[in-house]
């Protein structure tokens, strides 16, 4: 399969030399002219443009779009929220940033198309804190937006009101997790909330029907009231449809943002030809596909299996290589595609090392509502960091894996699960090292070996 | 609280953004710092008080989110991602050779008052890393030279700067 070329969607427009953050630049290439179309249409045809596009949430868990939407509850009388959540806070993911400070005006326009969709009245941004000038530009492209009749009162002359407030967050990961954002806007602490019953398309922000999607599914959703539900499913592979953004960050020769039809590269190509390989003299051990949660992938293991291609099943047989970069694919291989953050290890690291990295992470960011995650995390971080600056034991693999194993399942949010597939997959995949570590940790590292923890 | 009148005004305005006044919380607590540098316990009552709330409400949201201070730091704040990919490419020696720099560890205030140094999750920024925040913006790829540079910019900055009144 030849590498294919990028398919840019939704960063057409980022790092093109002369393309500037204003609503000028924006409307001469074309902006807010889908929005005048879509506002001329039927909410539920919106709607149904979405379902048919198949579009798959990009924040993370990859959830269908249009179904998200469907399962609001119309029928309360009580106000619906939409929330763009751009706390983009799981590591690895760097491609709301660009959208934000770049392209503002597509997110909006994206968002007020949603809401327009959805019977919105009130819209919030809600961004990271780290990224105070992209709250100031989402801030400026907001007025700019209002004074042109994009946004506010009596949008484009009919009768549909709706504005956007920014809000800015604090530097909480949890914020990132869809409940715990709505409480930290509620302004309380980001201690997310139970569902059922807080199933924020049900009883979200105040309690009301609330609809929380990623900046980047906001995005596609322009480009879908654009082309129509089914073209857009043209893009891509079958429920995998539309681009997806990679960002490659650690060792590879070039990091950085692609975006690529879903499906049609694999990650291979993605590393080797678009990334250029690994650096001069190293070789690739490790990658973690998608956000620091998923679980990582040895480079030198096969994925075997029978996968339906079509309306057969056919076996395949895989290297970390050869595996599409698609939600279905990666879930398929145990892992997860999630936010499309690719972090890429050669074979200078230590895996023990980079666990106790990831595991300090969890454990700083807990919001510590649940016992096994708070405790467990915090665990996972001391054994780890012990293993690295104290002493290290051979029996301290299967502890972390004892650990690790009581978190998933037994907690109110999914940080559980993300903060225990870290572990729980380095011990599975590199057992040995964690197992050989107190042996092996005083011998000379590799020259390019940097402190993780 | 000695507000300047500018922060007033935001903090009056951006609660009109909720039809819940404790919404603002969080914004109000980010006015506050922006204006005062950190938060005082005047600073949480005061707010509790703008927002009709108890200052435990304003308290325990201080001690949840990592951003807001309790203490005054350095005039400049320096922020060094310590998170895994920022990690590969050399985060923590960026972090130590700061730290060198200004001869201070994180979470200090260096002996000039002039900087405190944070060692702070993901900054969302992975394929440039290491990368540090000063004050409001992003510094990409830092090497040791750029750690270099960007420590002499910061203490030419503090010369020029006219001494306080
Ligand atoms: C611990 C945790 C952190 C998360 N962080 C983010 C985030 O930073 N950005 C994001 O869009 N979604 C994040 N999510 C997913 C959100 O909960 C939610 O599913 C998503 O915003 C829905 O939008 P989408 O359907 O458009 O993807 C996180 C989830 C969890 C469990
Ligand atoms: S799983 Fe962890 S982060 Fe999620 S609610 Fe429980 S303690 Fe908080």
């Amino acid at each position: 399969m030849p590498v294919p070329p990028q398919r840019r969607l939704i960063f057409a427009h980022v790092d093109e030399p002369g393309y500037t953050n204003d609503i000028g630049c924006y409307l001469r290439h074309g902006g807010y002219e889908v929005m005048k179309r879509a506002f001329a249409r039927k909410p539920e045809e919106l709607i149904d443009e979405v379902k048919k596009s198949g579009l798959r949430g990009r924040g993370g868990a990859g959830f269908p779009c249009g179904v998200k939407w469907t399962l609001v509850d119309r029928k309360s009388g009580k106000p619906i929220y939409l929330i763009v959540n751009a706390d983009e806070s799981e590591p690895g993911t760097f491609k709301d940033r660009y959208i934000i400070h770049q392209d503002p005006h597509q997110l909006i326009e994206g968002t007020m198309i949603s809401c327009f969709a959805n019977n919105v009245r009130q819209a919030y941004i809600y961004i990271r804190g780290e990224m105070p000038h992209g709250a100031r530009i989402l801030e400026k492209a907001i007025q700019e937006a209002r004074d042109h009749h994009f946004v506010g009162k009596n949008i484009l002359g009919t009768n549909y009101s709706c504005d956007i407030f920014v809000h800015r967050g604090a530097g909480a990961y949890i914020c990132g997790e869809e409940t715990g954002l709505i409480e930290s806007l509620e302004g309380k602490r980001a201690n997310p909330r139970i569902k059922p019953p807080y199933f924020p398309a049900v009883l979200g922000l105040y309690q009301c029907p609330t609809i929380v999607n990623n900046v980047e599914t906001l995005c596609h959703v322009k480009h879908i009231a654009d082309i129509g539900g089914e073209a857009y499913t043209k893009i891509g592979t079958p429920n995998n449809t539309g681009t997806r953004i990679f960002c490659v960050s650690g060792h590879v020769q070039r990091p950085g943002y692609y975006e690529f039809e879903c499906g049609k590269i694999t990650l291979g190509q993605l590393l080797n030809d678009v990334c250029g390989g690994p650096r001069p003299g190293r070789k690739f051990k490790a990658v973690i596909p998608g956000g620091s949660s998923a679980k990582v992938m040895r480079f030198g293991e096969r994925y075997k299996g029978k996968r339906k291609v079509g309306a057969e099943m056919v076996d395949y047989d895989w290297g970390v290589e050869d595996v599409p970069m698609d939600f279905d694919s990666l879930a398929m291989i145990g892992t997860m595609g999630g936010s499309g953050g690719v972090i890429v290890m050669d074979d200078s690291v230590s895996m023990v090392e980079a666990l106790a990295n990831i595991n300090a992470f969890y454990s700083h960011e807990s919001c510590g509502q649940c016992t096994p995650c708070r405790e467990g995390s915090l665990w996972m971080k001391k054994i780890t960091t012990r293993m690295v600056h104290g002493t290290a034991r051979a029996e301290d693999a299967a502890l972390l894996k004892g650990v690790a194993d009581q978190i998933p399942g037994r907690t109110i949010c999914a940080f559980g699960e993300a903060c225990s597939w870290p572990t729980q997959s380095f011990i599975a995949k590199f057992g040995d090292e964690f197992k050989d570590y107190h042996a092996t940790r005083q011998s000379a590292k590799p020259e390019a070996a940097l402190p993780l923890i | 609280m000695n507000l300047k009148p500018e922060t007033l005004q935001r903090i009056d305005e951006v609660i009109t953004h909720y039809p819940v006044k404790r919404s603002a919380t969080l914004p109000l607590l980010h006015l506050v710092q922006e204006d005062a540098g950190w938060i005082s316990p005047a600073a949480i009552e005061w707010i509790a008080r703008k927002l009709e709330l108890q200052p435990i409400n304003v308290y325990e949201v201080v001690t949840f989110y990592p951003m807001f201070r309790q203490k005054p730091i350095g005039r400049r704040h320096v922020k060094v991602c310590r998170t895994l990919s920022c990690a590969l490419t050399g985060g923590y020696r960026v972090c130590e050779q700061f730290q060198r720099e200004f001869g201070c560890r994180t979470g200090e205030v260096s002996a000039d008052g002039e900087v405190t140094i944070d060692f702070v999750e993901c900054l969302a920024s992975c394929g440039t890393g290491p990368v540090v925040m000063i004050d409001d913006d992003l510094h990409e790829r830092v090497d040791a030279a750029r750690v270099k540079a960007l420590s002499d910019e910061i203490r030419t900055a503090a010369q020029r700067r006219p001494p306080a009144p």
